[in-house]
């Protein structure tokens, strides 16, 4: 899936106040100009552009993959973009925000990596920190984590361990990207053998790892 | 009952903590940064403390339904050791912080001059980042560290009502009574204040700019002790609109000046009724 920064400017300016928008267009204008500003902007971006979700009401746009973004991922998804920096050295800046950010911060940071990767730039340079988020155990980072950079750059293994702790978390499968493209017959087999313990606990399997996992597969003998 | 509990360390405390928090009306905090019971070595130490400061705990505080906030800086008994001098320099990345609503715990523990040059430093910072200031008063002779703080403070022409002077009990409230700096007051089990006696203070020096916190950390507190001082309150005869001045409204009035806190619904709780123009939860938690 693509984060499209021209979708995202659309939806700020129809999101933001116009305070809001003159922040924000100022702030990529410096950024742009200067690449070293972007470090003191970017723990501001709530403040100014506020925390709400990017579509307003959440249940109404549930197939839209930008569900789950909030205003200041997007205001800091287009600073990212707005960096005049390439490869190693856009990979220094963006590793050193993520470092230093807060949990609001990282997420930004782990949100804006798939409109960078659409370039090339960044290659596999951010991969680092995508491995970062999947370690804690902050629900709104590890989600960011699996969205679009994440997904596309993970190796098999941990994109399935990503989709398994996302499971274990509460997490819906809806907001992580790239399944139809990765899930494979092991990540069914992961998530069938999630479903058994479950069901030996007596507890519920949620309704989303059913649309995944045939239930006639749990009373076989693994 | 709401409460903002202005200073606990939620770092040491379990879940069981938060929600027996959030059902004694506890809806938001501030948890300042501080020493922990072992001696910190190193700059890289207070890094990943801070960014829990700034990260987990805050999640952690969303799932119970209450909003977490903190304050930043170098404490005094580790100001006293070298090898933690570097965490001057990275302070100045934490104060830009969403969640970060004030500099402390700052002050003294056995008056050295390396805790005075950091705290002075650090005053500095407070004054740049037009944040207000949270000081810690000495355990141990406390009447002259609490006087020499207050001296430092005026030094550094930050105004008095930014910045509270914390731990005080009959002896010490008199001299910040006087310097205009808000009072703090720590209730716990079997040091410091209890709830009988600071209603007596209550009594005696009224509701403005006092603040009531239960500092429970790692050693033996009690994070309930904010409700237990409501409910002494008004079983003393004071009214609920004091119990509320004293418990929500002083201490969103002294930590507003950061410009920083968010007291909207957490992710996990509906938002309540609104109450004085401001559209903080009150009352128990949806289903509950």
């Amino acid at each position: 899936m693509t984060t499209n920064p021209a979708i995202l400017h659309l939806l700020l300016t129809s999101r933001l106040s116009v305070t809001a928008m003159n922040w924000l267009t100022t702030a990529l204008d410096r950024i742009a100009a200067d690449h070293t500003t972007i470090r003191a902007l970017f723990p501001t971006v709530g403040r100014h552009c506020g925390r709400e979700g990017l579509l307003g009401a959440p249940d109404a746009h549930e197939t839209s993959e930008l569900h789950r973004w909030s205003v200041d991922d997007a205001a800091r998804t287009l600073m990212l973009a707005a960096l005049p920096l390439s490869r190693a050295e856009l990979g220094t800046e963006v590793a050193a925000l993520y470092r230093y950010g807060d949990a609001a911060e990282k997420r930004g940071v782990l949100r804006g990596l798939g409109s960078l990767d659409s370039t090339e730039e960044l290659d596999e340079r951010a991969l680092p920190l995508v491995h970062d988020g999947l370690r804690t155990n902050d629900t709104r980072i590890i989600t960011a984590a699996m969205a679009a950079y994440g997904a596309r750059r993970l190796d098999q293994a941990a994109y399935r361990q990503g989709v398994l702790k996302c499971v274990f978390l509460g997490i819906p499968l809806s907001d992580i990207d790239g399944l139809d493209a990765r899930g494979d017959a092991e990540l069914v087999r992961m998530l069938t053998d999630y479903a058994r313990e479950r069901r030996a606990a007596g507890r519920d399997v949620p309704a989303d790892v059913w649309r995944v996992v045939d239930p006639n597969e749990l009373s076989r003998e693994t | 009952m709401r409460i903002f509990d202005p200073h606990i360390h939620m770092t040491s405390r379990t879940t069981d903590d938060y929600a027996a928090m959030h059902a004694a009306g506890v809806r938001a905090l501030v948890e300042p940064s501080f020493w922990v019971g072992q001696p910190r070595t190193s700059p890289e130490t207070f890094v990943d403390y801070f960014d829990g400061l700034v990260g987990w705990e805050p999640f952690r505080a969303d799932q119970f339904g209450i909003r977490h906030h903190c304050t930043i800086g170098l404490n005094p008994k580790e100001a006293n050791d070298p090898r933690c001098r570097e965490v001057l320099d990275i302070l100045p990345r934490y104060l830009a912080k969403d969640g970060v609503v004030a500099v402390g715990e700052l002050g003294y523990d056995a008056m050295t001059d390396a805790e005075e040059e950091v705290f002075t430093a650090q005053l500095d910072l407070a004054r740049e980042h037009e944040l207000p200031v949270l000081v810690h008063t000495p355990h141990r002779d406390k009447v002259a560290g609490t006087r020499r703080s207050l001296d430092v403070v005026a030094a550094s022409g930050i105004p008095p009502h930014h910045v509270v002077i914390d731990h005080l009990n009959e002896v010490t409230v008199d001299l910040v009574a006087d310097s205009g700096c808000w009072m703090g007051f720590s209730l716990y089990p079997d040091t410091k204040m209890d709830e009988d006696r600071m209603v007596t203070l209550l009594r005696e020096y009224g509701t403005e700019r006092m603040l009531i916190n239960s500092a429970a950390d790692w050693g033996k507190s009690d994070p309930l002790k904010t409700a237990r001082a409501g409910a002494a309150m008004l079983a003393a005869g004071f009214d609920h609109n004091d119990v509320d001045t004293v418990l929500w409204r002083n201490p969103v009035a002294f930590y507003e000046r950061s410009g920083k806190l968010v007291l909207d619904a957490t992710d996990t709780v509906e938002q309540g009724a609104t109450f004085a123009g401001n559209s903080v939860l009150r009352g128990a938690r949806p289903g509950s």
